[in-house]
């Protein structure tokens, strides 16, 4: 692979953006976008962990590799993943118990938030190295965040305005989303 | 209403069947309870794979196989599988049937197989599946797990088709692949693009919630 790691950056995080154009992640995505304060929390739990599973899923395709039993490949994942999302979860809430409070319901979310997952099938089938793979996970995080920040502040200025009752609450959330992702569909020129 | 009450001989057999507990385990999962549209869960596969009726269908029954298969399994281990690694033996049994069906794809139809790319492996993560291991199969015999299972996956494939079908013949001018339009029908490409997945699904809950008023108020 050849790609810049600026491009790999600016491609996960704008181009094809995970919530947006991949429609990866759409739970936590409808689900805590009301308050912006939890939205760039939750956007920070993630990118968190897709750094620290991107670095497992290289580490274990390389495994798998190794010893030739590529149909491991998914159950591994997903049970590597499961494990770094609990010992994520036990070490914050030993190392700084203000940010565990800040993070506590969303940690254990992540696990089946399918961005993850998705983040470690991609890099594989991209066959990124290690630090492509880190800075492909680390622009999926920072597109995600963004992606669920701008839906909450358009959110909370949505709370001032009085729309039909039949579109209130999801109908509504996706037809922003629709919106947001023609508006971003705009960054393809990026990619050249 | 005390009539109805009073005469339980005359109900006709499509009636018994109708009211009968199996067929309300396999009903619901079609209609009252719409694991899309009204249950609002597995969003990532009915938004990503629905731009042509084609993909919608396959990756609508790949989920009710491994649906009803996990349902199955976590069904007959309920009483061997321990509380508190629960879910974790539930993802590994859904793990293990996904992985099945991924190289069955692969093995039927290479194309197809592409075309849906890494969402089959993304069957995972499908909320729909875990909840249903948890809140269904975990507490039920094998029977109602496997009709629960299949009601639930035929009404996913019924919201993932219906949602491909309206994004195929407007972006597309076709229904599973044959054309609809004559040559002057302008395409509206916004629809088989990622914005347009957002607007049908959209359009489709809104549809429901109408109805749902109207029976409300009516």
């Amino acid at each position: 692979m050849d790609e810049s790691l600026w491009y790999i950056f600016i491609n996960a995080s704008l181009i094809s953006n995970f919530v947006l154009a991949y429609f990866l992640g759409i739970c936590p995505f409808l689900g805590v976008s009301g308050k912006l304060d939890t939205a760039s929390k939750m956007g920070g739990a993630v990118t968190f962990v897709m750094l620290i599973s991107s670095m497992c899923a290289y580490g274990i395709n390389a495994l798998l590799v190794a010893i030739d039993a590529p149909f491991l490949q998914l159950i591994s994942y997903i049970v590597v993943i499961a494990s770094t999302v609990q010992l994520v979860e036990m070490f914050v809430k030993k190392m700084s118990p203000a940010l565990f409070r800040a993070l506590g319901i969303f940690l254990p979310l992540i696990t089946t938030n399918c961005a993850i997952l998705g983040l470690a099938l991609f890099q594989t089938n991209k066959g990124y190295g290690f630090l492509q793979s880190l800075v492909y996970a680390l622009g999926a995080g920072v597109g995600f965040t963004l992606a669920l920040v701008l839906m909450a502040g358009i959110r909370q200025q949505l709370d001032f305005a009085s729309p039909p009752k039949v579109v209130k609450g999801t109908v509504i959330t996706l037809l922003i989303a629709g919106i947001l992702s023609l508006s971003f569909m705009g960054f393809s020129g990026l990619g050249g | 209403m005390s009539q109805l009450v009073k005469e339980p001989k005359q109900k006709s057999f499509f009636t018994t069947l109708a009211e009968s507990p199996s067929t309300n385990e396999f009903m619901k999962g079609i209609w009252k309870d719409n694991p899309v549209f009204v249950q609002v869960l597995g969003m990532c596969p009915t938004l990503a794979v629905t731009n042509t009726a084609e993909n919608a269908l396959a990756m609508g029954f790949a989920t009710t196989f491994v649906l009803v298969m996990s349902n199955i399994l976590v069904s007959a281990l309920r009483n061997v599988i321990p509380k508190e690694v629960r879910i974790a033996s539930y993802i590994l049994i859904i793990a293990t049937f996904v992985t099945m069906t991924d190289y069955v794809i692969q093995a039927i139809s290479v194309d197809l197989h592409k075309s849906l790319g890494a969402f089959i492996s993304l069957i995972v993560v499908n909320c729909l599946i875990l909840s249903r291991a948890e809140a269904f199969a975990s507490k039920n015999t094998i029977i109602p797990s496997v009709l629960d299972g299949l009601g639930m996956g035929l009404g996913f494939v019924l919201a993932l088709f219906s949602l491909g079908a309206v994004r195929e013949l407007l972006g597309n001018g076709s229904i599973l692949g044959y054309s609809i339009f004559s040559e002057n029908f302008q395409e509206w490409i916004v629809m088989i693009l990622p914005a347009g997945g957002f607007f049908t699904l959209a359009l489709w809950l809104l549809l429901f919630n109408i109805l749902k008023e109207r029976r409300n108020h009516g």
